[in-house]
């Protein structure tokens, strides 16, 4: 778990664990849990956006109806979209994290 | 004007409720708390209070209500007793960190098993840890006195906690007294309306409350909780005085009787300190030095207050109606031994187990307390660390 550096200490922060600015979940960057991490070939892509459709963080990137990469600040690695992208297409897959060459994104970690 | 009536403990917590007509009361009734759900019933029923009364399946669930209404911003109220609180209990932890200002009425009753149904304390000490302020109640007049002041010591800007107001299961609960009570316009005067600063009904500044909440925050919040406590001794002087004020009745963290010039002294609570002030008076009489200290605050626990008024005293017995299985003593015992350890008292003291179950609790066994804190204020020793008072071999 990361704690950003300047986090509110308990005098700051809203009492009892309270949440008062709405749409919050952006902020708290969950990539960190990840440890498999999909890997995205934009050469093999088809841009079916079975991936966008399935992934359950919002953590598919698209622009004008194409795929453009992967949001690995939200990305949790479930691993849902190399499943989800056709098997004659196999644009994404899931390698251990540490050890891929490239994310496939400049978004992120 | 104040207006004396006969009641019993549950009648005059009952009464208290109606006064101070909360918004929202959900609970489930209990023995020997059911009087008080029962009155509160007719109450509503009779259109005399504006309050809406959940009927509920549990009290995990009348917990659970009352937390969501307090936290929708109504004021909110339960009561209970032994097995009750014990079904309560995570959601007891949930409305003190949610910082969620309701008041509860708990009639003190063993926890099974063996079931039993009679007063001991070891269902509000068992919930000691869980954030709540505890009062603890003598009689019916400070049961109903404490009821009103719980609610304004929960809802202080400098708290925000809730607040459990004890008093023995049949013994005060059942007990009928005379009291005195406040005109109905006194106690509207008195608590105010109550404006909470975050509802969950606020459409217009959105809250979430319960979030997840990890390694990152969880501990900070915690904190907070931590210092809201510190704040609580002042808070409940604060409202005692104002209290004082209206009714002329005095009440502090705690009550001393006769300790000011005392040798030795109990320190005992709820209905069995009533007992042991008239052992006190009887021994007074013969010349002898006997005192008494009643805490009403058990949580947070006024550790300094306490051992202050205590540490002129040869020797000192803590009165525990609950078993800690802990080989220690009872948990009134070992939080004031070791508050008398902080101060580096060196005042003799033992633990003294009383009345568990309902067991009679009579002058003949506080007598033997007192016999034996004689002997250790002349230099002898006490039978043993912990002692458990009035039990068959």
């Amino acid at each position: 778990m990361s704690v950003a550096k300047k986090a509110p200490g308990w005098k700051d922060l809203p009492q009892g664990g309270y949440i008062l600015d709405a749409g919050n979940a952006e902020k708290y960057l969950t990539g960190d849990w990840r440890s498999m991490r999909p890997v995205w070939d934009a050469e093999k892509c088809i841009h079916c956006l079975f991936c966008w459709i399935f992934c359950p963080d919002l953590s598919i990137i698209v622009e004008d109806g194409k795929m453009k990469g992967i949001n690995y600040d939200q990305c949790k690695g479930c691993g849902i979209c190399a499943r989800e992208c056709p098997k004659r297409v196999q644009a994404l897959t899931m390698v251990k994290e540490g050890t891929a060459k490239e994310g496939g994104s400049t978004h992120g970690s | 004007m104040a207006l004396k009536m006969a009641l019993t403990g549950n009648e005059a917590v009952a009464l208290a409720m109606k006064q101070i007509n909360p918004d929202v009361v959900a609970a489930y009734p209990i023995t020997p708390q059911t009087d008080i759900v029962q009155y509160f019933s007719q109450f509503v029923a009779d259109g005399e209070v504006d309050t809406v009364f959940v009927t509920v399946e549990s009290e995990h669930s009348a917990m659970s209500a009352t937390i969501g209404a307090a936290a929708a911003g109504a004021r909110s109220m339960t009561a209970t007793s032994s097995q009750g609180l014990a079904l309560m209990f995570e959601m007891l932890y949930i409305a003190a960190s949610f910082r969620l200002p309701i008041v509860m009425p708990v009639v003190n009753r063993a926890l099974s098993a063996p079931v039993n149904i009679h007063c001991d304390h070891s269902d509000t000490m068992g919930a000691r840890d869980s954030g709540w302020i505890q009062l603890y109640s003598e009689n019916p007049q400070e049961a109903y006195d404490n009821t009103i002041q719980a609610l304004l010591i929960a809802e202080h800007a400098d708290v925000r906690l809730p607040v459990m107001v004890c008093q023995d299961g049949f013994i005060t609960s059942h007990g009928l007294e005379n009291l005195e009570v406040l005109e109905a316009q006194t106690v509207k005067d008195l608590i105010g309306e109550y404006r909470c600063e975050h509802s969950l009904l606020d459409v217009d500044r959105p809250v979430t409350i319960g979030a997840l909440d990890l390694q990152d925050y969880y501990y900070e919040h915690r904190m907070q909780q931590v210092h809201a406590v510190t704040k609580v001794q002042y808070v409940v002087l604060e409202v005692a005085a104002k209290f004082q004020e209206i009714t002329g009745r005095k009440y502090g963290l705690f009550e001393t009787y006769r300790l000011d010039d005392a040798d030795f002294a109990v320190v005992i609570m709820n209905s069995a300190a009533g007992t042991a002030k008239v052992a006190v008076d009887q021994l007074r009489v013969k010349g002898v030095k006997a005192g008494l200290l009643k805490p009403r605050m058990f949580r947070p626990f006024p550790a300094a207050e306490i051992t202050g008024a205590l540490g002129h005293l040869k020797a000192v017995a803590i009165m525990d109606r609950a078993e800690s299985f802990a080989n220690t003593g009872g948990p009134l015992y070992t939080e004031t031994r070791a508050a008398l350890f902080d101060q580096g008292c060196q005042i003799k003291v033992a633990n003294y187990v009383y009345g568990l179950g309902g067991r009679d609790f009579t002058l003949r066994e506080i007598s033997k307390v007192y016999d034996d804190l004689a002997r250790v204020a002349d230099g002898g020793e006490f039978p043993a660390a912990v002692n458990h008072l009035g039990v068959r071999e």
